[in-house]
């Protein structure tokens, strides 16, 4: 346990930062608390960002993870539009980019991920936008309007969740995926299948195995996205959502362990015992799947900020949580629960075309994931099941008519 | 402006103000109520905001939706007088409304 006066330093103000920061308030840190955060604005939601703010149905105070008030009213020095450059793990002291030195007893590193950026010629047009930040969403939204063409390079959920919002601004969206189906990295053919057709059916355009190699544009500005094979999709701004890299050079160059994402263990600890890492930017261990690996999602982000604030003050590790994750798609509320690694199996339960349906991915007997379709039950007891590693019988989990509930039980 | 009473499963209280149009979510979240996770941010996708109305406020907080429902019908200790604090939006009439948390959220 750390010394109750123990100056915490923060660095990212993200999901996982803004969290951590106010549960070591809760969990009774006494000593300084400073977060740093290199967007001009306090902790918020980025979920919605593609979803209901993008569509104007949240506001900046609603996306908010607590007012600004919050932080100096539980003496949590926020810190805005600032970044940490260099730490300096003899003397104990962040190097911010403003030149400031931070003394620290312990650091966290909660610096996120980042948008891919192509290097492919006409990147820099305006009009090419990426989906990460609450000023992303600012441009996003005010590039899209009703006569508008957006162009989505990459199909995957941000790209769709987007596409989706553009719809409902009166938009069009045409998303051009380089493999052969969308979502090919994240979910099975079932899933994007289903997917495709719910956005086809909404009036969403789509060219798989189209490999983008530029931006074709005018006067500065984006007007059309070139594929390998000649063509070129006419647009009047286009998104890329094309996968994310954690912001690990803080950490590398300090000489942190890193591997695809900086290294920590069940406490969120990295190799240094006096700095943590956690959220979208760790490489952490997963026990249910035996292996390691980065997520990038709200439900790590802040099970791994309870785990450094329960080492921080001293408290009991935190129960290990089930990974999930979830999208909002027009009328369609998508719950998945782990992930699919080295499954044998792949049972559809109940009717794809009822828009109603969940997808179990197995191993043997055990439930390794699941994607539900506006099917909370599946997704609820599966998330049980696939934390459990408690065997189903797979002919009655493959029986809508046997409630999720008989199906644990048996 | 609605007062409402959060008592924690050892039965510390606290006392918040929420703005009409909130949810009681939003206002436990932003004022840092212990015992109230709210992972998903209030997308109806994780019942981490499980409370329990005061018998007194059972009628004027409503029904729950059929998703609300589904998702309560598998979480932990879930009594009739449950709800996903995320569900529940403050109007005039909720003011002075008591719900009491979960000991666990997960």
């Amino acid at each position: 346990m750390t010394s109750p006066d123990a100056h915490v330093v923060i660095v990212g103000a993200g999901h996982a930062g803004g969290t951590l920061a106010a549960l070591l308030r809760q969990y009774g840190h006494a000593g300084p608390v400073t977060l740093v955060g290199e967007e001009p604005i306090p902790p918020y939601q980025r979920p919605p960002l593609s979803k209901a703010w993008l569509k104007g149905e949240a506001d900046a105070e609603s996306l908010a993870l607590k007012p600004l008030e919050f932080y100096a009213e539980n003496r949590i020095d926020f810190r805005p539009s600032v970044s940490g450059v260099r730490i300096d793990r003899q003397r104990k002291v962040l190097v911010l980019s403003d030149g400031t030195e931070l003394a620290y007893d312990i650091l966290v590193l909660a610096t996120g991920a980042r948008p891919i950026r192509l290097p492919i010629p006409g990147a820099g047009l305006e009009g090419i936008l990426e989906l990460r930040t609450a000023a992303d969403a600012e441009a996003l939204k005010g590039a899209l309007g009703p006569g508008r063409t957006m162009a989505v390079v990459g199909g995957g959920y941000i790209g769709l969740e987007a596409a989706a919002s553009a719809r409902a601004l009166g938009a069009d969206a045409v998303v051009l995926e380089r493999e052969p189906r969308i979502l090919a990295r994240v979910a099975g053919e079932v899933l994007s299948t289903f997917f495709r057709t719910l956005h086809e059916g909404h009036g969403v355009r789509f060219l798989t195995g189209a490999s983008v190699t530029g931006f074709r544009g005018e006067a500065g500005r984006v007007t059309g996205v070139e594929l390998a094979d000649g063509r070129v999709i006419d647009c009047d701004l286009a998104l890329v959502g094309v996968g994310a890299v954690p912001n690990q050079e803080l950490a590398q160059e300090a000489g942190l362990s890193v591997n695809r994402g900086v290294v920590v263990d069940l406490e969120a600890r990295t190799s240094d015992p006096s700095i943590f890492a956690i959220g979208d930017v760790t490489l952490r261990p997963m026990p249910i799947y035996g292996r390691d690996f980065r997520m990038e999602s709200v439900p790590n982000a802040l099970e791994q900020a309870k785990q450094a604030a329960c080492a921080i003050t001293g408290r009991p590790a935190p129960a290990g949580e089930t990974p999930w994750q979830w999208s909002d798609q027009y009328d369609i509320k998508l719950q998945i629960a782990g992930y699919n690694f080295d499954s044998d199996q792949t049972l559809v339960r109940g009717d794809p075309g009822s828009g109603r349906f969940a997808i179990f991915h197995l191993k043997g007997d055990q439930v390794q994931a699941v994607e539900a379709i506006n099917s909370p039950p599946e997704f609820m007891m599966g998330r049980q099941l696939i934390g459990s590693r408690r065997p189903v019988d797979k002919q009655r989990l493959a029986d809508p008519s046997i409630s999720m509930k008989e199906v644990a039980a048996a | 402006m609605a007062k409402i009473t959060f008592i924690q499963h050892d039965g510390t209280e606290h006392v918040h103000e929420g703005k009409t149009g909130l949810s009681v979510m939003e206002v436990a979240v932003k004022n840092n109520v212990p015992g109230i996770d709210a992972d998903c941010g209030g997308a109806c996708a994780c019942a981490t905001c499980h409370v329990y109305v005061d018998a007194a406020w059972l009628e004027k907080t409503g029904d729950k939706t059929a998703m609300e429902e589904s998702m309560l019908d598998f979480a932990e200790g879930v009594e009739p007088n449950s709800r996903l604090a995320c569900q529940i939006k403050i109007a005039d009439g909720l003011d002075g409304l008591v719900v009491r948390l979960p000991e666990s959220q997960h």
